[in-house]
C-alpha cells in the first residue's frame, strides 16, 4: 500500500502536463427523455481503459442535473462534468453514488461543491478503505488516476420520500447483495432504473463483498417494480428485466457450482480452473472474474462441506 | 518395507555421485524467465539432475485476488514413482513453501498460500532415480501477503482453538481416496512486526495400522488455517497427527464419508 503511494507522487509529478481529455472521451447517449448515459468499457482495470469500466449517468432537470455515480478518477469526474456541460446549460445540483466500489465514487473530487448523498453503509465503507481503494487503483490504471482522493459522501440519500428535481420524480432504493449498501435511483417521471451494480448486463458480476442470498432476495423484488428501461452497473442499458434475470442465473449457477465441487472434495484451484458453460463463458471478463469469485466466495462453502454440511 | 526403502536410499546416494560429476552445469533454462531460477535450483536441487517435465502440473490464478490465500494444486499423474514434492516461490522472502511426501499416495497436493509480490511458483518432483522434475506458472499480485501479521496474532481467543483440525475422506475409484483438512493455526511468518514464525512443521497421515500413507511439511508461506487437499492411495480410516516450530501437538482421526 505505502509503495502504491509513491509511485502514485512519482506519477504525478512526470503526468503534469495531461489533462482529463488525454484519457477520457465520453459520449453521453440518451436512453430517455432527459436521461444520459456514459458506457464503460466491459473489461477489468487496465492502464488502457484507465479504469472507466463502469457505466455512469446523468438526468437533467429543471431544478439542475442529478448525477449517478461518478466513475474511477477525479479526471473522469471533469470529463463527465465537461460532457454534461456539452449537453445543457443547468448546474450539477445533487450526486448519487450507487455503492462503495472504486469504479463507481472515486471521480467525486470534481463533484466536491455539490451535495453527495449515499447509504450509510456505502459512505461508512468509503470512510473506512477508500483511500485503500484509491491506492489499488493507481496501481492497476497508472496517471489516470492523479490528483484523485476518497471523496467521503456528505449527505444520505433519502430513502423514505420520493425526491422531486423540476418534473422528475426520484425513488431512491435502498438495497444490499452487491455489497452492504446498494442505492438504486428510479425515475418515475421516465421509468428508468438506474440498478447500480445490483445488475450485470453482458459482463460477469463482481462478489468481493457480495452477500449472495441477499442479492437474490434484491433482484427478485427489483424485478417486481414497474421500470421501463434498465440502466445496468456494467454492460449495455437494456428495457426490461433481462439484465436481473441474467445477473440471478449467473449467482445461482455460481454457487451451485461451488457447492458441488466442495461436496466431491474439489481445491480451490481445482475450482478456479473448471471449464465454464458457454453461456457463461461467452460473458466480458470471464474466466476471470469467476476465478476472484472462487477466492472470495469458495473457502466459506469449502469450510462448511468440510464438516459435512452437504450431506442431505 | 523397510529393506526396500533402504536399498532405494543405497541407490539414490549413487545417483547423487554420479550426477553431481554429470549434472553440475546442466541446470536448463528456465521457461518462466526468472532472474532467481539458478539460484533456486542451486539451493534446492545442488547437483542432482533436474528437468523441465510438462507432466508435473501447477495450477494457480495468474493474479492473486487475496495475497494471503492464494490457491494452487499441484498434480503430476502421468509421473510415477515421485518420493518428493518441493513446493517453492523464486520471489518470496521465504521461499520454501512446501513439502510434501506421498509415502501410499499421489504427487497431488493442493492448498492455499501468501503472495508477496509477482513469483513463479512451482513444484519440483524428485523420482527414485534422484532427478527432480520442475514445473511451474507465475502468479502476480498487489502485495503484503507474507509480511502481513495473521487474524490470529490481533484476537488471542483464537489461541484456544489452536490445532483444531477438520477432516474428510472421500472414496475414489480403484479403492484410492481425496482427503481434505483444515488446521486452525496462525501461520505465522516472522515477517510481520513483533510477531514471531508460529507455523505448522508437519502433518502425518496414517492409516489404521499406524503406518504412514504421506507427510506434508508446511513452511511459513502456507496460509493460515490451511487447508490441504491429498490423493491417497488406499481408502479407510485415518488418523492425522501433526505438529509446529513451538512443539504444540494436534491429532484427529477421519472416516470415509458417504459411498
Ligand atoms: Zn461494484
Amino acid at each position: 500500500m505505502r509503495h502504491g503511494l509513491a509511485l502514485v507522487l512519482g506519477l504525478l509529478a512526470s503526468a503534469g502536463a495531461m489533462g482529463q481529455a488525454d484519457y477520457y472521451d465520453l459520449a453521453p447517449r440518451q436512453v430517455a427523455a432527459n436521461t444520459y448515459v456514459l458506457l464503460g468499457a466491459q473489461e477489468n482495470f487496465s492502464f488502457e481503459n484507465h479504469g472507466a469500466i463502469s457505466n455512469t449517468g446523468f438526468i437533467v432537470t429543471d431544478d439542475g442535473v442529478v448525477v449517478i455515480d461518478t466513475g474511477p478518477s477525479r479526471l473522469y469526474g471533469e470529463a463527465m462534468r465537461a460532457a454534461i456541460a456539452d449537453v445543457t446549460d443547468q448546474p450539477v445540483v445533487q450526486v448519487y453514488i450507487t455503492h462503495a466500489h472504486p469504479d463507481h465514487f472515486l471521480g467525486s473530487n470534481a463533484f466536491e461543491d455539490v451535495p453527495i448523498a449515499a447509504l450509510p453503509q456505502t459512505t461508512e465503507a468509503i470512510r473506512e478503505i477508500g483511500t485503500d481503494l484509491a491506492s489499488n487503483l493507481y496501481n492497476l490504471v497508472g496517471s489516470a488516476m492523479r490528483g484523485t482522493t476518497a471523496v467521503v459522501p456528505t449527505a444520505k440519500a433519502d430513502t423514505e420520500h420520493r425526491v422531486a428535481f423540476g418534473a422528475h420524480e426520484l425513488e431512491l432504493i435502498a438495497a444490499r447483495g452487491h455489497t452492504a449498501g446498494d442505492l438504486m435511483v428510479f425515475d418515475h417521471s421516465t421509468g428508468v432504473l438506474f440498478a447500480g451494480d445490483i445488475a450485470f448486463h453482458g459482463r460477469a458480476p463482481t462478489t468481493p463483498n457480495a452477500d449472495i442470498a441477499a442479492w437474490h432476495e434484491t433482484l427478485a423484488a427489483t424485478q417486481q417494480r414497474d421500470f421501463k428501461t434498465l440502466v445496468p452497473g456494467h454492460g449495455p442499458v437494456v428495457e426490461g428485466g433481462e439484465a436481473l434475470a441474467q445477473t440471478a442465473d449467473y449467482l445461482t449457477w455460481l454457487v451451485q457450482g461451488f457447492e458441488q465441487a466442495a461436496a466431491r472434495g474439489a481445491s480451490a484451484a481445482e475450482v478456479m480452473f473448471m471449464p465454464l458453460p458457454d453461456r457463461w463463458a461467452a460473458l466480458a471478463v470471464e474466466p476471470g472474474e469467476y476465478r476472484r469469485s472462487v477466492s472470495h466466495l469458495y473457502p466459506a462453502i469449502e469450510r462448511a462441506a468440510l464438516e459435512g454440511d452437504d450431506t442431505p | 518395507m523397510r529393506a526396500l526403502s533402504l536399498i532405494a536410499g543405497v541407490v539414490f546416494a549413487a545417483l547423487l555421485v554420479q550426477s553431481a560429476v554429470v549434472a553440475a552445469a546442466a541446470v536448463p533454462d528456465d521457461p518462466l524467465a526468472s532472474s532467481q531460477w539458478r539460484y533456486m535450483a542451486r539451493k534446492y536441487f545442488r547437483d542432482a539432475p533436474v528437468v523441465f517435465d510438462e507432466r508435473v502440473q501447477v495450477i494457480a490464478p495468474d493474479y492473486a485476488e487475496d495475497s494471503l490465500n492464494t490457491p494452487v494444486q499441484v498434480s503430476a499423474p502421468e509421473l510415477e514413482g515421485v518420493e518428493q514434492v518441493l513446493v517453492f516461490a523464486d520471489m518470496s522472502p521465504i521461499t520454501k513453501v512446501l513439502d510434501y511426501y506421498p509415502i501410499k499416495a499421489r504427487p497431488s497436493i493442493g492448498f492455499s498460500f501468501k503472495v508477496q509480490q509477482a513469483t513463479p511458483i512451482r513444484a519440483a518432483m524428485r523420482t527414485a532415480d534422484g532427478t527432480w522434475h520442475v514445473g511451474g506458472t507465475w502468479v502476480d499480485a498487489q502485495g503484503g501477503g507474507c509480511t502481513a501479521p495473521s487474524v490470529a496474532s490481533a484476537n488471542p481467543i483464537w489461541e484456544t482453538r489452536l490445532g483444531e483440525t477438520e477432516a474428510r475422506v472421500w472414496p475414489r475409484a480403484n479403492g484410492e481416496s481425496r482427503l481434505k483438512f483444515r488446521v486452525v493455526h496462525p501461520m505465522d511468518t516472522g515477517l510481520a512486526a513483533g510477531i514471531p514464525e508460529f507455523f505448522i512443521t508437519e502433518v502425518a497421515i496414517r492409516d489404521a495400522d499406524g503406518e504412514t500413507l504421506a507427510r506434508v511439511e508446511p513452511y511459513e508461506p502456507v496460509s493460515e488455517n490451511p487447508v490441504i487437499t491429498l490423493d491417497l492411495d488406499v481408502r479407510g480410516p485415518l488418523t492425522l497427527a501433526g505438529r509446529d516450530n513451538n512443539g504444540n501437538r494436534f491429532e484427529a482421526s477421519v472416516a470415509p464419508s458417504g459411498s
